[in-house]
C-alpha cells in the first residue's frame, strides 16, 4: 500500500524526516510512534500527498504522489490532527459537503452519510450543528467523513489526542471494526497504549529517524524485559540507589521520580529489594510496555 | 540523499488539469452561504439606500445648488451613484477575501479539508474566488436595483455597469486573497482596511472628480483599480463612455485580477503544500 525508501523532508535547514524506509501492507494497522516533533506528522502529510518529499522515493497504492496526487487522494481517507470541520453546518451537512469534494453523486453521498452516521454513533445528532458537540463526537465525525469515499487506506494523525478515556475506547472500537472490514490503517500516536491496542506493526520514530520497528510484542521482546519493577523512594534524587540495586536487574533506568528495574520476574526483584533493608515508598511490578522500549531506545519518556 | 524531488506536486502536466474540479469547492461555499444569505441581502439593500439618501440627496442638495450646479453637468446623486456601485463592489470583495480566507487557512481549516480530497490548489482557489465573485454580483445587482428605484441611476447602461462592478470586485479579490495567504493573523487586515481600502474609497473619484486632488495624488488615484472602475461605471451610466477609454479600464482591471490570481495560487501553494 505504501512503500517509502530513504524518504526525507526538509524545511530549510531543519530535517523533519531523515531518510526513512517503510512498507505498509494491505489490511494491516501500521503505527508511527514517537514524541512530538519526531517527524510523524510530516511523514503523514507526505503520504497524504499534500507535502512534496525533499528526497527519496515514495509510492502510495502503487502510484507516485508527485504526479498522481489527485488519483491517490481519491482513494485515501484522511483524519488530520485537527478536525477541520465546519462548525456552522450540521453533522450530516459536513459529511455531504465532503463527499461532494470526491465528485460522488448526491444520492450516493446521501445513502453513505446515513450509514456513516450510524457507524460513528451520531445518527441522533445528525441534524445538530457541529459546534456544541463533544471532542469525541467531533473526532468520530471527522472519521465518518473521511470514509465517505470508501478509502482503501485510512490515515489517522493522533486520532485520540485530547479525548477522555471513554471516548478513546469508543474510537478504538470503531477503528477495529474498520480494520476487520479490510481497511488498511496508518496511525500516528504518542500513546503507548494506543499503539499496543491498535497496531499490528509499528515504527518508533525519534528526531526524524526510525529507531526500531516490528510488532508491539516483538519490540518489547527485543528491547525490554518481560517485567518491570517500579520503585519510588523518599528521596529527591533516585540516582544513589542505582548501584545498590544494579545486580538485581538486567538494566536500571533512573527517572526523576522513580527507578525502573528491568527484570523477567518483578516480584522476585521486589522481595530482594526488601531483603536488603531498603524501603521504597511504593513498589509496582508490571509488564513491559512500549513506553519502556522507547525509554530504552532514546533515553527519554514519550510525553515530557 | 537519493534524488531531489523538491518540486511542486504535479509538475506542469497536472497544472493544466488542476482547477477543473473548482465547482466542487464552490459547492461548499454555496452550502455555507445558504445559512446567511438572507442577512447579506438585507445588508446589501440597506447599505446603498442609506448612502444614496444621505450623500446623494442630503449632501447633493447643497452641491447642486452651488455655483457649478452639480458635477460635470450631472446632479450630485447621479454623479456618485455609479461611483458607489464600483466602490461597494470593492468593499464586498475585500470583506469576503480577508477574514473568510484567514478562517479557511487557519481557524476552520476548510482548505486543508479540501486538499485531503482529490482537489488541488487551483480547485480550492478558483472555487473560493468564484464564490466571492457571486457575492459581489449579488450585492452589485441589489445596489443597482436600489439606485434605479430611487432614480439615482436612470440609464439602461446600468445593465453593463453591473458586470463592470463585478470585474472591479475581482480585481480586488485576487490580490487580497494573495495578501491574506501571507498573513499569520488578522492584524494585517486592519492595516489593509485603514490605509488602503478606506483611502481608496474616499479618494478614487467616488465622491468627487480626482482632478480635485493635488497633482501627485491625482496620479496615485489613476493607478488604483477602483478609479478605473468608478470612471467606467460613471461614463457608462452618464452615457459619456468611449470605446477606447472603456477598453483601457477593463484591461487595467483584468491585469489586477489575473496578476492577483497568479500570486494567490503561488502563495496558497507555498502555505498549504509545505
Amino acid at each position: 500500500m505504501i512503500s517509502a525508501h530513504k524518504l526525507t523532508k526538509r524545511f530549510g535547514e531543519f530535517t523533519a524526516v531523515d531518510g526513512i524506509d517503510i512498507e505498509v501492507r494491505r489490511g494491516e494497522a501500521f503505527g508511527f510512534l514517537g514524541p512530538n516533533g519526531a517527524g510523524k506528522s510530516s511523514t503523514m502529510r507526505m503520504i497524504g500527498c499534500v507535502s512534496p518529499p525533499s528526497g527519496g522515493s515514495l509510492r502510495i497504492l502503487g502510484l507516485d504522489p508527485a504526479t498522481d496526487g489527485p488519483a491517490i487522494r481519491a482513494r485515501l481517507g484522511v483524519v488530520p490532527q485537527r478536525d477541520a470541520l465546519d462548525e456552522e453546518l450540521t453533522v450530516r451537512e459536513n459529511i455531504i459537503v465532503y463527499g461532494r469534494y470526491f465528485g460522488l453523486p448526491r444520492s450516493v453521498v446521501r445513502d453513505r452519510a446515513d450509514e456513516l452516521l450510524e457507524f460513528a454513533q451520531l445518527t441522533e445528532r445528525a441534524e445538530s450543528l457541529v459546534e456544541p458537540l463533544s471532542g469525541g463526537m467531533k473526532r468520530r465525525l471527522t472519521i465518518a467523513r473521511s470514509l465517505i469515499n470508501q478509502p482503501e487506506l485510512l490515515l489517522l494523525d493522533e486520532p485520540t489526542t485530547g479525548l477522555d478515556p471513554q471516548a478513546r475506547h469508543i474510537l478504538w472500537d470503531r477503528l477495529f471494526r474498520l480494520k476487520r472490514g479490510g481497511t488498511t490503517l496508518v496511525i500516528t500516536t504518542h500513546y503507548m497504549d494506543e499503539a499496543e491496542q491498535l497496531c499490528d506493526r509499528l515504527v518508533v520514530m525519534d528526531g526524524g529517524r526510525i529507531v526500531a520497528s516490528g510488532s508491539p510484542r516483538e519490540l518489547i521482546a527485543l528491547h525490554s524485559t518481560r517485567e518491570v519493577l517500579e520503585l519510588r523512594f523518599a528521596a529527591d534524587d533516585h540516582a544513589p540507589y542505582q548501584p545498590k540495586l544494579a545486580d538485581l536487574a538486567e538494566r536500571i533506568e533512573v527517572l526523576p521520580d522513580r527507578l525502573l528495574l528491568y527484570t523477567d520476574d518483578g516480584d522476585a526483584a521486589a522481595a530482594a529489594v526488601h531483603e536488603r533493608g531498603l524501603e521504597p515508598l511504593s513498589v509496582l511490578a508490571r509488564r513491559s510496555t512500549l513506553e519502556d522500549v522507547f525509554l530504552h531506545l532514546t533515553g527519554r519518556s514519550l510525553i515530557d | 540523499m537519493a534524488t531531489e524531488t523538491n518540486t511542486r506536486p504535479g509538475g506542469d502536466s497536472v497544472h493544466h488539469r488542476e482547477g477543473r474540479m473548482a465547482g466542487r469547492a464552490f459547492a461548499y461555499w454555496l452550502t455555507s452561504y445558504r445559512r446567511v444569505w438572507r442577512g447579506t441581502i438585507v445588508n446589501g439593500f440597506l447599505h446603498p439606500l442609506f448612502f444614496l439618501v444621505a450623500m446623494g440627496f442630503g449632501l447633493g442638495e447643497l452641491v447642486d445648488s452651488g455655483a457649478g450646479g452639480g458635477i460635470d453637468g450631472a446632479s450630485y446623486v447621479n454623479f456618485i451613484a455609479p461611483g458607489l456601485l464600483a466602490a461597494q463592489a470593492m468593499q464586498t470583495a475585500v470583506g469576503e477575501s480577508t477574514y473568510p480566507v484567514m478562517g479557511a487557512l487557519k481557524w476552520h481549516r476548510h482548505y486543508y479539508a479540501m486538499l485531503a480530497t482529490p482537489l488541488g490548489i487551483r480547485d480550492v482557489v478558483y472555487g473560493h474566488v468564484l464564490f466571492v465573485v457571486l457575492r459581489v454580483a449579488i450585492t452589485s445587482t441589489v445596489f443597482a436595483m436600489v439606485a434605479a428605484m430611487v432614480g439615482a441611476i436612470t440609464s439602461p447602461w446600468l445593465i453593463v455597469a453591473v458586470p463592470v462592478a463585478v470585474l472591479v470586485g475581482l480585481a480586488f479579490t485576487t490580490p487580497v486573497f494573495a495578501f491574506a495567504a501571507r498573513q499569520d493573523n488578522d492584524g494585517g487586515f486592519n492595516v489593509l482596511f485603514r490605509f488602503v481600502i478606506m483611502p481608496m474609497f474616499l479618494f478614487s473619484g467616488t465622491f468627487f472628480p480626482v482632478s480635485q486632488l493635488p497633482g501627485v495624488l491625482e496620479v496615485v488615484a489613476w493607478l488604483t483599480p477602483l478609479w478605473h472602475g468608478v470612471d467606467l461605471c460613471r461614463a457608462l451610466v452618464l452615457e459619456t463612455a468611449t470605446p477606447l477609454d472603456s477598453l483601457g479600464h477593463v484591461a487595467y482591471l483584468l491585469v489586477w485580477a489575473i496578476g492577483g490570481l497568479w500570486w494567490t495560487v503561488t502563495n496558497f501553494r507555498k502555505r498549504l503544500l509545505t
